[in-house]
């Protein structure tokens, strides 16, 4: 690979763009398609183009076989960033699990006897609003965002931004009572009924999850199961 | 830390951009269980020093030898290794899966 390449490629991961690397393995040859290039000509609607939209969607290399030759795929898609409102316990438990499985974690949250760096040693926490500070995050589809701390001053505005930057999770924590006046609430401020179908609440998985530390393993488990598996 | 294979593709550019000789090992296929997934990479420089993984330890050292001869030479080659191969029993991948490696040079 030349290292102009290399250099382009990394620029666009550093810019959290999606990209795949074509590599013709018995030539050596390389080339770069950026997630954006997908959309136009003369990719859209060739093999290569299809077979590089597929491996995107899927977030997985491998080699594909285009007009003959065999190319290599590798698929390069934003790391995952997690975004959190609520320095609560459920934060503190989940932050050392998302530091393993090496999603980058931001919390926030206004209320700054929660918000304590002592409280979550070596994490980026922000003592904000959410709307003071979400602009600034660049939120996109490789984010995940869980609302806990109950309250809709700092929740609500969450979970709209979450909503319109299109995370490829949203959950909220509360019961179905909570969420049913949170549905209403957002469908006020003029979500459609699917848009708001796409907030995960209850937050996490069904497992009877009890103490903080289950609650988070629950919520973590979720947010890799729709990375992962993608409906 | 290098936790992840985007830390590892910018050790490569800074690598290269201080003028040490560089080559990019990938997983291009795997069969039957294997520690790391298509796509993770290993870096390694002129001196044999490496980054990343393509096995989770089992077969690091023969890649990092033969990455040395593509530094060498400037000519791409795939690898394999597995069970079914004396060498790769050698060099054990003690999971029993099998995996193919392409290295190449960064120019």
């Amino acid at each position: 690979m030349k290292l102009a390449l290399l250099a382009e490629l990394n620029a666009e991961r550093q810019a959290r763009r999606a990209a795949v690397l074509a590599t013709d393995t018995a030539s050596g040859e390389a080339r770069l398609i950026r997630a954006a290039e997908l959309a136009g000509a003369p990719l859209n609607g060739s093999a290569l183009g299809e077979a590089v939209a597929d491996a995107l969607r899927k977030g997985r290399s491998g080699t594909v076989e285009v007009d003959g030759k065999a190319l290599f795929l590798t698929v390069y898609v934003p790391p995952v960033k997690v975004v959190i409102t609520g320095a609560v316990h459920i934060s503190q438990a989940l932050a050392p699990m998302l530091r393993q499985v090496g999603f980058d974690l931001t919390i926030i949250d206004p209320r700054t006897a929660f918000a304590t760096p002592e409280r979550f040693p070596g994490e980026r926490v922000l003592a904000e609003w959410p709307e003071t500070v979400l602009p600034g995050l660049a939120i996109d589809a490789y984010t995940a965002f869980v609302a806990l701390t109950h309250d809709p001053k700092i929740d609500d505005p969450g979970l709209e931004a979450a909503l319109r930057a299109g995370c490829f999770y949203i959950g909220a924590l509360g019961s179905r009572k909570t969420h049913a006046g949170r549905v209403a609430r957002l469908m006020q401020r003029g979500f459609s009924e699917v848009e708001i179908g796409r907030i995960h609440a209850p937050v996490g998985l069904d497992i009877g999850a009890i103490s903080p530390a289950e609650i988070a393993v629950s919520v973590l488990a979720e947010i890799i199961g729709t990375l992962r598996q993608p409906t | 830390m290098h936790t992840n294979d985007d830390d590892i593709l910018a050790a490569a550019e800074a690598w290269a951009k201080a003028g040490r000789a560089v080559a990019i090992a990938t997983v291009i296929q795997t069969w039957g269980s294997a520690p790391r997934p298509v796509g993770s990479h290993l870096i390694i420089d002129g001196e044999g020093n490496f980054l990343g993984s393509v096995s989770g330890g089992c077969v690091e050292g023969a890649v990092v030898a033969e990455a040395l001869d593509v530094i060498e030479s400037g000519q791409p080659r795939t690898l394999t290794f597995g069970v079914a191969d004396a060498t790769a029993w050698r060099v054990g991948l003690s999971c029993g899966g099998k995996i193919a490696i392409y290295v190449e040079p960064i120019q």
